[in-house]
């Protein structure tokens, strides 16, 4: 068996002409093992295909280097697949070790606590050493410290060197304070008791806070894990390997990173397509669901496009690579999440100015309680007020809940739009789909297929209907254009068998023209039918004229010099615009329709689909015009079109929607792209859109609320009206509970459906 | 107010007056990016307890390559947010992070960690 070759690519640093290209590629096809080399000097690459017997990536590297180059250092694997691992795996092991020093924590804390709590029990307490009990509660908490809370402590000075503060350091000079105040009571009671005032420990405070704090944090990242839950599957999704037919025609399965471009590779049923390419043989219903969210299985032949990661069902084909790695739609989308998940939205803008002051101020707040119950409480219990006090506010206090309110719902529901084949570009996108109340439609394409397809078919009384459709089709069949198409596929629709034709003959900008069963058969517009001299009955003049008020294409038909009937042609209207629509409605939208058919057309489609409000007659420059028109009586307008004549207009909007197999142009200036090709999607979107920021709301209006109301009560604020003072655990308790809510709430969209 | 009181009361606002100036308005460690011969603008952060150097001067329209060198496990630092170039990355601990983008304002724009605590900023001049 031949061994297998690996392929690596290098980075080449130092060409400064093709002749450099050459001289790397000679050194490195000498070097042992090396069975091709091949540089690249515009991209300054070398692709090296060895046997990882006799050579490995470092002779390559000496190889380039004693040619005189050298190579550069590329970043670790930087797919996103690989990358995803990496970090998944240092989570894990990060999450594991969280849970062992939480368990530490606990299995202690529950120790000191009854045993502080002796103290309360005069009875017991006369015939225990208090001193003794002290050093027994000392030696219990200091693995707390040392052990569970460490990264408390150093992440509080890593910060405090570069003049930041983070939680951490509000955790650390909390129970900090606690503890060296215990320390002191415990090593020197004298100093107290000779002040008058008892040593009292805090052991039991610094344990708990601790633990609590700990379990907040095994809680949240648990949660947390789960906001990327969509990211990570979308990028599962991902096919490992690809059966690459090979020159000589055998089918060989390659890692998908060897793919290349032209590749011809082979996917039979129940196969997951390996990346993106064009069928050239075969046919196939293909499962797109997780790229576009469209359920229904999409029928596809030689010519169509096919998409890595969507799965094969029925039959098996082999399609050309035009599309490897980070050009392929699916890579596209992942970037776009990606990027969507790392935008800010404007809603967060306050919380983020907040969370940049939030811990020094904190501190100082902290400070001036000390102080204050210092100088207001009676001597002989104002030291240990203040410091409980003190430690109180700081423990309470929790920024996360004000920096996981916004990100957190961001990233669950992008990765949600993905799943139901939206792709929101950005935070600032999904804020302005919350705000729209007016949907304005571009009619072709988006409220119809954007295609012809027959809508009628009259026939003179003494024809036979289905006799006739057989001979159309057998000449359409061999034209190529849309109109003829068209009426192929009606044909075939209707299940019509198939006639051949012969002596088939365009006429350009008329129609076709070919022999069936030994009649001519002339298909076209009246100007053929004229030129042809066949005269035209006028039952089929009315007829004809009936259908082109309806802004339909008229086909006239000829057999053998006589008119026979007619075909109406017209763009059609998609089975789900009109619930869409009136899901829309229903949300309060006003949808309102433009087109560039007349205003009768306009009335006709805009009436089918229960729009009540339409633009007709518009050019397509003026499309972005009649938008500032919507956006002049104070609307926000979202703008759902497709194709390059709509993109002034989607960018006009206040949010632009562009519909599925848009055009590059179109998704540039959408801030939504919809994968699906139908206004459910927009539906989506819009729904979505109002989940996300109500959540987002939610959990701001939550956190500002939980820490002003929160502080203050820690401080003590209620104390001289109610006498109630926060007891430090129960801060601790209420801090781990917050973050967790906060992103407890976000999670909460992972449930969302539209349906 | 005894002794004691008027001691607490002027060390802890001094103690104060000093949290705010130390994290508020005492001077911040800036460097300047170095331009390699392909003219990307490069600069080597450390990540520990926050970014050092925390204010990076780069120049307009030239592509920068940030390297974060992530130097501890603690959670706070996991991940790197510039919401200014929708950039929303997860750090591994002890791994270099490369980040890279092209600056097309002149301004100052904030990268945080992933709760907002931890500071840095990029300065385009």
């Amino acid at each position: 068996m031949e061994p297998a070759t690996k392929t690596e690519t290098l980075d080449i640093e130092g060409m400064t002409c093709a002749s450099c290209a050459s001289a790397v590629e000679k050194s490195l096809s000498r070097t042992p093992g090396v069975q091709r080399a091949m540089v690249n000097f515009a991209t300054e690459k070398a692709t090296v295909d060895y046997l990882p017997t006799q050579a490995s990536p470092a002779t390559l590297k000496e190889a380039v280097i004693n040619a005189g180059y050298g190579v550069m250092e590329r970043a670790p694997d930087t797919s996103a697949a690989e990358r995803s691992a990496e970090i998944d795996r240092q989570k894990a092991v990060a999450y594991q070790k969280l849970k062992r020093r939480f368990g530490v924590a606990v299995g202690l804390a529950v120790i000191i606590m009854p045993l502080s709590m002796l103290m309360l029990w005069p009875a017991m307490m006369a015939r225990i050493n208090m001193q003794w009990l002290n050093y027994a509660l000392l030696l219990l908490t200091l693995p707390v410290l040392g052990y569970s809370g460490r990264e408390f402590y150093e992440s509080a000075w890593n910060g405090f060197k570069h003049r930041a503060a983070n939680m951490d350091t509000l955790i650390a000079v909390g129970t900090g304070a606690a503890f060296l105040y215990s320390l002191a009571a415990t090593v020197v009671p004298g100093f107290f008791t000779s002040r008058g005032l008892m040593p009292e420990v805090y052991y039991d405070t610094t344990a708990t806070i601790i633990a609590l704090i700990l379990l907040g944090k095994v809680l949240e990242l648990r949660a947390k894990t789960q906001t990327s839950a969509a990211m990570r599957s979308l990028i599962g999704l991902q096919a490992k390997t690809a059966r690459v037919v090979r020159p000589d025609g055998a089918e060989v399965d390659v890692p998908i990173e060897q793919v290349q471009l032209g590749d011809l590779v082979v996917v039979r049923p129940g196969e997951k397509v390996a990346t993106d390419g064009l069928i050239t043989e075969g046919s196939s219903a293909l499962d797109e669901a997780m790229l576009t969210g469209e359920s229904l299985p999409v029928q596809k032949q030689a010519g169509d496009p096919v998409f890595g990661a969507t799965l094969n069902k029925t039959g098996s084909f082999r399609f050309r690579v035009t599309k490897v790695g980070a050009d392929t739609m699916l890579s596209q989308i992942v970037k776009l999440v990606e990027d969507a998940q790392g935008s800010r939205a404007p809603i967060q803008r306050l919380a983020d100015k907040v969370s940049a002051i939030f811990v020094p101020t904190v501190v100082v707040i902290a400070i001036l309680t000390f102080v204050l119950w210092f100088d207001l409480a009676p001597a002989g219990t104002r030291l240990p007020l203040a410091l409980v006090n003190f430690v109180a506010v700081l423990i309470i206090a929790c920024p996360c809940a004000l920096g996981l309110a916004t990100p957190t719902a961001i990233m669950v529901s992008t990765g949600k739009g993905a799943e139901h084949g939206v792709l929101i570009r950005n935070a600032e996108a999904l804020e302005k789909a919350y705000q729209v109340n007016t949907v304005l439609l571009d009619k072709t394409g988006t409220i119809t297929r954007g295609e012809p397809a027959v809508t009628d078919f009259w026939t003179l009384p003494d024809q036979e209907h289905n006799r006739l459709l057989q001979v159309v089709a057998a000449v359409e069949r061999q034209s190529e254009h849309p109109l003829a198409e068209a009426v192929v596929r009606h044909a075939e629709a209707q299940g019509a068998a198939s006639l051949t034709a012969t002596g088939f003959r365009a006429v350009e900008g008329k129609g076709a023209a070919a022999t069936v069963s030994g009649q001519a058969v002339l298909i076209g517009n009246r100007r053929l039918l004229a030129d042809e001299s066949v005269n035209l009955p006028p039952t089929l003049i009315a007829q004809a004229e009936q259908l082109l008020s309806q802004a339909k294409t008229v086909l006239y038909i000829a057999v053998a010099g006589q008119a026979v009937g007619l075909l109406g042609v017209a763009d059609t209207v998609r089975d789900t615009s009109a619930t869409a629509i009136k899901k829309l409605q229903a949300l309060g939208i006003e949808v309102v329709m433009m087109t560039g058919d007349n205003a009768e057309t306009a009335a006709q489609v805009a009436g089918q689909v229960g729009i009540t409000r339409f633009f007709a007659e518009v050019l397509p420059a003026d499309k972005a015009g009649k938008v500032k028109e919507l956006q002049a009586e104070g609307r926000i307008v979202a703008m759902v079109g497709d194709g390059i004549n709509d993109a002034p207009a989607l960018a006009q909007a206040d949010i632009g929607l562009a519909i599925g197999s848009g055009t590059d142009v179109a998704m540039e200036a959408a801030g939504i792209t919809l994968m699906r090709s139908d206004l459910n999607g927009v539906v989506t979107a819009i729904e979505l859109s109002r989940q996300t920021i109500r959540t987002i709301k939610q959990n701001l209006f939550f956190a500002f609320v939980y820490n002003t109301l929160g502080i203050p009560v820690a401080a003590g604020l209620l104390y001289p009206f109610f006498g109630i003072l926060l007891s430090p655990m129960l801060a601790a308790g209420a801090m781990a509970l917050s973050s967790v809510s906060v992103l407890t709430n976000s999670l909460r969209l992972r449930s969302f459906d539209n349906h | 107010m005894d002794t004691p009181a008027i001691i607490v009361t002027v060390a802890g606002l001094a103690l104060a007056g000093f949290v705010l100036w130390y994290f508020f308005f005492s001077a911040r460690q800036t460097a300047s990016a170095v331009s390699t011969s392909g003219g990307v603008q490069e600069v080597a952060i450390t990540v520990k307890g926050g970014y050092s150097p925390d204010v990076i001067e780069v120049e307009r329209g030239k592509p920068v390559q940030l390297s974060f060198y992530r130097d501890e496990e603690n959670s706070c630092s996991e991940e790197l947010l510039m919401p200014d170039f929708s950039i929303r990355r997860d750090l591994p601990a002890f791994k270099t992070t490369l980040v890279e983008l092209l600056p097309k304002e002149v301004g100052t724009f904030t990268f945080t960690c992933g709760m907002g605590m931890l500071r840095g900023s990029l300065v385009v001049k």
